[in-house]
């Protein structure tokens, strides 16, 4: 196992697909002669050239609407949205087009495409470049949502979005290209739509995914040291959603906080939340709590920005809440 | 063009012309649903396109699709069957008036939102650029697409990509119930075109041969210089935009006059005048439509709906996860 950074992560897997397969190719914004505005495809252009490594205007529906187009003649298209805010100029493709096209057309269309984007707050970005808007993009059936919180998830599954027959949004977060993880040698890929205990535990069980997992596993080694031991699920995948490590956990500890970055009202916490009402309501012993950014535009100001966004501390309070 | 494909080109026309009269009938009776866009009046301009292409070509259109769909050679049987929402149709009955499709006929659909097939029209060209074949995408759209910011990010970039696109402007005078003149900044749609350093051309729409060999030109050009290609065609739809149009925009005389210069009858006169046809000939080509019509309604209405378990069918393409 070699300990490497997410940006080397998806750097890696973006590598060894476009090595792999020819139909794969990038074109974003800044993604070529730049090297992209997180670096994550420095030295693409050197090694592949400009008709693998397409700098394109800063035009999201071109962007996109373009790669679901080439997709749908049989590339394999990696679009970039330098942050997935700037998703939001071409949502008509990202959940009008792309998740429709082969189910309306009966099948006949496929729309094999990545759209990679930066999500997430914490860099003083100020409130429009800084949201965490997972929650909407999950909710349209045919996209496929991942966002990885470890450099060995980000490659595998950055590697199976690629293979994918479908669009898969994978969002990544602006702040964790610096973090490091373990990441096995050679070829491997983790497939799409599996939860995955990162942590075991008994005491409780805290859901989460992306920069939540950071959290919560920083928030698992204070409780742990205070005697306290939590089992933390990751999502990995938002949509298809894979909710039987959380039920299987949930039916050991009986006790649950969600964390997410995103907003709490009609977020993905809310969601899962409802599932383990749904599916597991008789092992419930006390209120799952929600850990989830405060209900105002995110600003610029460094402190009011750390005060909206979710803390370990914030953490570590809900799982004593629910052990009460 | 040689006297058979002339008399193939009447053909299409007048059997777009009754599957659509056929299908607002339909329509009223209650047998098809959601939204329909008729292309009566307009059938000179796919025909013509149409025609004119290779078998390699991509076509992609607008929701106003019908006529496409049978020109790029899809049945009527198929397309009646779309329309009637049967298992039968080409998207299994899942899309509808707005959403046909054959990609088998190199047809790229139908699509719904106003300017949002533009960028992916762009993307299949990507697609062919990228697999360095000189194909063809003719894409098709309104007056109307012209206004909206995805016709502006399309052509900026096939034309800053070099990409093998037609663009095709079926200006048909109205967005809906909204003339040209209030919506767009140019009354001459195709200076939009100039704007953006694009070659561009205009042409009579109610003239099948007209647009057949404005589009050769455009094509021969298009596949020569790896450049896209802007081709802005007259028209007039001679029904409202939709079955739910009350048609308060427009007066009557001005639906007349366009009347005066039908398409169908155009051709129709060209054919005889030029003693292509007679009129013994022309005659049977549209006895042999009302039958195909008949039997394109039998076959729909007798086909079976979709199964109840299609409802969760092709979600995604992935057999797994």
């Amino acid at each position: 196992m070699a300990k490497i950074t997410m940006r080397e992560a998806i750097s890696q897997a973006l590598m060894e697909e476009m090595d792999r397969d020819p139909a794969v190719f990038i074109m974003g914004e800044e993604v070529g002669v730049w090297g992209g505005t997180y670096a994550v495809t420095k030295g693409f252009y050197d090694k592949y050239g400009p008709d693998r490594i397409k700098d394109t205007p800063i035009a999201e529906n071109a962007i996109i609407g373009g790669a679901i187009g080439a997709a749908m003649v049989g590339q394999r298209p990696v679009a970039e949205l330098m942050t997935i805010n700037f998703g939001f100029s071409a949502m008509d493709y990202i959940i009008n087009q792309a998740p429709k096209l082969h189910y309306m057309f009966g099948g006949q269309f496929k729309v094999p495409m990545v759209i990679r984007a930066v999500g997430g707050g914490g860099r003083q970005l100020g409130a429009t470049h800084s949201q965490t808007p997972d929650a909407i993009f999950a909710h349209f059936p045919g996209l496929k949502v991942v966002s990885p919180g470890t450099p060995e998830d980000a490659k595998g599954l950055l590697k199976s979005a690629i293979r994918s027959d479908d669009p898969v949004l994978f969002i990544e977060h602006a702040t964790m290209y610096q973090v490091r993880g373990e990441v096995p040698e050679g070829e491997y890929t983790i497939p799409i739509g599996k939860s995955k205990v990162q942590r075991e535990g008994s005491d409780a069980t805290i859901v989460t995914y992306c920069k939540g997992l950071e959290l919560s596993m920083k928030a698992a080694d204070e409780l742990a040291s205070q005697g306290i031991n939590v089992e933390v699920v990751d999502l990995r995948t938002l949509r298809p959603l894979d909710m039987e490590p959380i039920i299987e956990s949930f039916k050991k500890t009986n006790r649950a906080v969600v964390v997410e970055e995103g907003w709490k009202s009609y977020g993905v916490g809310s969601e899962i939340v409802s599932r383990i009402y749904e599916q597991a309501f008789d092992y419930v012993d006390a209120p799952i709590i929600r850990v989830a950014q405060k209900e105002v535009p995110l600003p610029y100001n460094r402190t009011l920005e750390q005060a909206a966004l979710p803390q370990v501390a914030d953490i570590v309070s809900a799982v004593k809440e629910v052990l009460k | 063009m040689k006297k058979e494909q002339q008399l193939d080109l009447y053909h299409q026309m007048v059997l777009i012309r009754r599957v659509e009269e056929r299908g607002a009938e339909l329509y009223q009776a209650g047998k098809i649903g959601g939204f329909m866009h008729l292309y009566i009046g307009q059938e000179a301009v796919s025909t013509g396109l149409i025609a004119a292409r290779e078998e390699r070509d991509r076509v992609i259109t607008a929701y106003r699709d019908h006529g496409v769909a049978i020109n790029c050679g899809i049945s009527a049987d198929a397309v009646m069957a779309e329309l009637l929402g049967k298992a039968t149709g080409m998207s299994k009955g899942k899309g509808g008036s707005m959403h046909m499709a054959d990609t088998s006929k190199n047809m790229w659909g139908g699509h719904a939102i106003v300017g949002g097939h533009l960028p992916i029209a762009a993307g299949l060209a990507i697609g062919d650029q990228y697999a360095k074949n000189d194909n063809i995408t003719i894409c098709m759209f309104g007056d109307g697409a012209t206004n909206i910011g995805y016709f502006h990010e399309a052509l900026n970039l096939a034309k800053t990509w070099g990409l093998r696109v037609l663009w095709v402007c079926e200006n048909n005078q109205y967005g809906m119930g909204t003339s040209v003149e209030r919506a767009s900044a140019v009354d001459d749609i195709r200076q939009k075109a100039e704007g953006y350093g694009m070659k561009n051309a205009e042409v009579d729409g109610m003239d099948v041969m007209k647009v057949y060999e404005a589009t050769k030109e455009a094509l021969e050009f298009i596949r020569k210089e790896g450049q896209p290609f802007f081709l802005e065609i007259d028209t007039y739809r001679f029904r409202g935009h939709s079955m739910g149009d009350p048609e308060r925009y427009r007066k009557a005389e001005e639906v007349k006059k366009w009347q005066e210069n039908d398409p169908i009858g155009i051709f129709n006169k060209y054919l005889l005048d030029k003693k292509i046809a007679t009129r013994k000939a022309l005659d049977e080509i549209e006895a042999r439509v009302e039958e195909e019509v008949i039997k394109a309604v039998e076959f729909a209405e007798n086909s079976p709906e979709p199964a109840p378990e299609e409802l969760f069918t092709d979600i995604y393409a992935d057999t797994e996860n």
